[in-house]
Order: structure tokens, then sequence, then C-alpha cells
């Protein structure tokens, strides 16, 4: 993992700074100004640390990585944990919310219709997962906007409210966009459920728990679902990517100050600090997701062992 | 249970191969939702190819009479802020769709197999290197490495292209490489090596052909991924940019600032995405059914 995220570290270092223009010009030449001095963007320059070498620049910044500490945001100054921590909170509660429906969606689905394999049923949820994986979240976004603007009047409010100050508030402005991604995300784990299960339900042990009349209730659950669910985890975790992926522009739609819109402010802003911070971030959690569905693995089903 | 055949003859008599002509009339009797897929890819196709003809008005041209109309018998979907035809703009905007598609499959789906079976050929430390080097690019969220991309090599449709192309490089290698792994294997990798031929025409020759199956699976099913993110970058501005047609450009801005009083111009746009992005999965799915059983999820 060490050296993954150090590559990732490497790769977007030097990805930022081969293109020409940086904060700076991001900064000056963006107000119109065209005719700043060479001297005061070299100052400007100074001061950020960009007229470092960029071995060195990289030094520094991964000496403070391992302290934890990120350095500052070269367009607004502050310290970047401050900037990632107001925000952090409210894209993590989104990502766990719109994965909490994508869960909800995808597994009874997934089993209805493989219980009801080849029926109208099954058709019916094929067709809604499909397009699921079809339909952009954000477009979904702007339509629930658009329904709720003409049939409550209702304007998705300005500023954010956190869960611990009014959780009745809180629910009631992420529910929507939660439920615009979470949709996108329960179509990759529905069509996985579904095609384990009916993988599963062939098989011998659950023609032998039906032929000891069995209910098929608890056929399903405590024998069928165990056995199934181990590849729809897998494909939810490696999907994850969608569900950040999504609350990108989720959030813009939905005019959420989360990491997502921090994130396209950075890369137009050509901040690097806060860019690499970003990005680290989203890496290690990826594969910190990834390390724990390994770990869950080993619970669900006691034949898989770490040595 | 059949009896075994014993002769050339009594094989040939026993298996006669289908007719090739109703291979066509096969894959949409046994696949229907497939086929609905290759037709809605088929009208895009021809959308996009006469797009110069059939739009009733240019795209890019702005008619400031006409701003924020509503459907009508001159504007079918009505028009945009800027008075532009929003049918026009949707015909146009598959333009852009099939071609960043389409180019960032080709030359994700390309380099993707070059490096995968590259990678399985040489074996040993030089795999072992290009797959770390994959697990990096892994680490990214898809649409993460696509933005970081496109502030590299800025905005516009080539750039998203590229953009597009490099979060499916890894995937493609990645699959690719599995099944180049078994390919290696065969005897007629290893009597191609002993013929002395150069490690290029012995991947580009002999083994990419063998693992064509995979390729073509990874490309189609990434197509709907493509057009899904060239929409979603351009949406957020940092993609295809004005006044060019696209979809996902239509559904910016203006189109959610005037979603109560002109929400023709926040629908259709939204619906020629998804359509179009459903299309190429039901295709998709059902080529990796046809091609692949083992990858089959039913």
């Amino acid at each position: 993992m060490i050296p993954t995220l150090l590559g990732v570290a490497v790769l977007i270092f030097v990805l930022l700074r081969v293109v020409p223009g940086d904060v700076v010009e991001a900064r000056y030449l963006t107000q119109g100004s065209q005719f700043q001095s060479q001297e005061l963007m070299d100052q400007e320059r100074a001061k950020l640390g960009l007229d470092q070498p960029l071995w060195k620049q990289f030094t520094m910044w991964m000496a403070g990585i391992v302290r934890f500490d990120f350095g500052l945001s070269m367009w607004t100054g502050s310290p970047i944990s401050e900037e990632i921590k107001l925000r952090f909170a409210l894209s993590l509660q989104l990502a766990l919310m719109a994965s909490l429906i994508a869960q909800l969606l995808a597994i009874p689905l997934g089993i209805l219709a493989a219980v009801k394999q080849d029926t109208w049923v099954d058709y019916a949820v094929r067709v809604f997962s499909i397009a699921g994986l079809a339909t952009p979240s954000f477009w979904l976004g702007i339509l629930m906007i658009l329904t709720m603007l003409i049939v409550f009047h209702w304007v998705p409010p300005m500023m954010f409210t956190p869960l611990w100050v009014n959780p009745w508030q809180n629910l009631e402005q992420l529910i929507w966009p939660a439920l615009a991604v979470g949709y996108r995300y329960s179509a990759v784990g529905t069509r996985m459920m579904r095609s384990a299960m009916l993988e599963v339900l062939r098989e011998d042990y659950i023609r032998t728990a039906r032929a000891k009349g069995l209910w098929m209730k608890l056929i399903l659950s405590r024998h069928a679902l165990k056995n199934a669910i181990l590849p729809v985890l897998t494909v939810m975790s490696l999907e994850f990517a969608f569900l950040l992926g999504g609350l990108v522009v989720t959030e813009q739609v939905f005019n959420l100050n989360g990491l997502g819109m921090l994130f396209v402010e950075a890369i137009s802003h050509r901040d690097y600090t806060l860019t690499q911070a970003l990005v680290l971030l989203v890496a290690t959690f990826f594969l910190f997701v990834n390390f724990f569905v390994d770990i869950a693995y080993a619970l669900i089903d006691p034949r898989i062992r770490y040595r | 249970m059949a009896v075994t055949p014993q002769t050339l003859e009594e094989l040939n008599r026993a298996a006669p191969l289908p007719p090739r002509r109703g291979a066509i009339i096969d894959f949409v009797r046994h696949r229907p939702l497939g086929a609905l897929g290759a037709l809605i890819i088929v009208a895009m196709t021809l959308l996009a190819a006469t797009a110069g003809w059939i739009a009733p008005y240019n795209p890019v041209e702005n008619d400031y009479a006409a701003m924020l109309a509503a459907p009508s018998a001159a504007h079918w979907l009505g028009t945009d802020a800027f008075g532009r035809d929003v049918l026009s703009r949707i015909i146009y905007g598959s333009r852009t769709a099939l071609m960043v598609g389409l180019g960032a499959s080709l030359i994700g789906a390309t380099l993707g197999s070059l490096i995968g079976v590259a990678s399985a050929y040489f074996g040993g430390r030089v795999d072992l290197v290009v797959q770390r080097v994959m697990d990096v690019f892994f680490a990214f969220p898809v649409i993460i490495l696509a933005l970081a991309v496109v502030a590299i090599l800025g905005t516009g449709a080539g750039n998203v292209i590229l953009a597009i192309a490099t979060p499916m490089v890894p995937r493609c290698a990645r699959v690719v490489r599995s099944s180049a792994l078994a390919v290696r294997e065969m005897p007629y990798v290893d009597a191609a090596r002993a013929s002395g031929f150069v490690h290029s025409r012995i991947i580009l020759r002999h083994m990419l052909p063998n693992v064509m199956a995979p390729i073509l699976i990874m490309a189609t099913a990434f197509l709907g991924e493509a057009i899904l993110l060239e929409a979603s970058l351009s949406f957020i501005g940092l993609g295809v940019q004005e006044p060019t047609a696209a979809w996902g450009l239509m559904l910016r801005g203006a189109a959610v600032e005037f979603a109560e009083t002109a929400p023709w111009m926040a629908i259709f746009p939204g619906l020629a995405i998804s359509l179009g992005v459903f299309g190429f999965n039901l295709f998709g799915d059902s080529l990796r059914d046809a091609l692949d059983p083992r990858l089959r999820t039913q």
C-alpha cells in the first residue's frame, strides 16, 4: 500500500508540474492584469516555494505528509487540513448515505430478480439497473430539483447544515443527492447480486435444503445469501470509485460545498498543494476501503484465511 | 446421447455448420435486449453522420428573438438561453459523444492491450514493474484521473478523449494480461520464439489476435462509460467547451438556472445521454454473453 501511495504522490506531483502555468499565473492573469510585472510574480513564487528545485519541493512535501502536515493552500493561504476538514464531513456523510441506499436497493432487488428469473419481475429489475448505469447522476439530480421546484416550490438551500446542528434539516438536504448517486451505484450491485445468486441457487446444497423442506426464506437468507454476497461486496467496493466520482458532479448540481467541489476549484486554480493533498487523500481512502473489504471477506467467509 | 462419430464423413454429417447468414437473425432472436441496444447505436450513428442534413437549425447560431422558447412547431424541443435550437444541438451532440466515446475507447483499448500483452509476454521483472505502475493508476477513481489529465492538457474535445482514455488503459491492461498469460503458454508462441521472430512480431502477430475477445468486450463496455464521462466532464466545465454542441454541456449553467421556466433545456439532453449510454450498455452486455460465456451475468 505504501509503495502504491508513493507512486500516486510522485505521479500527481510530476503531472501537475509538467504543465505550463501555475497558481501565480492563474491568480494574476485571470484578473485581467496581463501586465503584471515579472518581478512581482517571481516574488509570489518565492513566497510559495515554487522557485525551489523540484526534488526539494517534493521532499519538503513528503516530509510534511509523514507528520500529517499538508501545508498551506497556494490559493487561499489557509492550512489545507482546515480546508479539507470543513468539507470532508459533508462528503463522507453523503458517500455513506449513498452507499447505504445502494445496498438497500441492490441486495433485495438482486435476490428478487434471481428468484423470479425470466419473469417480468426479473426484466423490470434488469431494465431498472441498466437504466441506472446509463443515467448520469447529475441529470438525475437536476430532474429531482426540477420536480421539487415545480411540485413543492422547494429550492436547494444555499448553506449546508451539519448533522449535529440540525439533523432533520441536514438529512432533508442530503437525501436527494444521496438518492441520485446511490441509485446509479446500486445498479452495479444489483446485477452482480442477481448473477451470483443465480449461480448459488443451482448448487447441490440448495437443492438438498429444498428437498428436506426448508422454507425458501430460510434457504435464501441462511444458505444462499451468505455465499452469493462475496462477489457483490467485491464489485461494490471496486466501484466505490463510481460513488466518489459521482460526488464530484452531484455536489455541483446540489450546490454542496464538499470535497468534489473543492477538487474542481483546486484544479482550475492550479493550486498544486491542495490538488496533491486531495488526490492523495482519495487514493488513500480508496486503498483503505479495498483493504477493509479484504478483511471483511474473512469475516463473512470463514474459508478465506490470510496468512 | 448421440453416437460418437467414427469417420470424417460421419462427423461432417453429424454436425452441419449453421449458415452464417442466420447470425444476425439469431442474435436478434436470442438477445432482444442486445438487438435493441444495437438499434439505438445505429440510430445514433445515423444521426451523427447525417447531422448536417437533418438538423433543422445551425447548432451554434444564436437567435436572440427566440430565447428560451418552449417546444413548438418551429423548435420541436425548444431553444436554450441563447436561442439555439435544442433538437439541433442534440443531433450535433451525438457527433461529439460518438467521437469522444470511440476515440477514447480505441486509444485506451489499443494502449491497454499492448501493455497487457507485453507485460504477460515478457513476464518476470517487467511484468512486476508494469503491474505496480498499473496499481498506482488503479488507486485513482476514474473521474479523478480524467480530471487530473484535463488539468494537465487543458479542455477541448481532443484532450477530453485522452483524459477519458487514460483510466481505460490500466483496466484494459489488467484484463488482457490475464488472458495473455494463458496464450503465452501455447505451443505456437514457443514455436514462434524458436523460429527466431522478434518480440514485437510475436506480440502483435501471434498473441494479440488471440486475446481479441476480451479486448472487444472491454472496449464496448467502455464506450457507454466514456460517453457518460464526457458528459460529466463537460457538465462541470472541464470537458468540451462552448459553443460546441455536447450533451453534458447543454445541461450546464443556464439549464439549471432556468430549470423551472424552461425545463426542456434540462430534460432532453439528459434523455439523449441516458438513451445513448443505455444502448451501448445493452449491446455491450449481449456481446459479452455471446463472445465469452465465462463472463456471463445471465
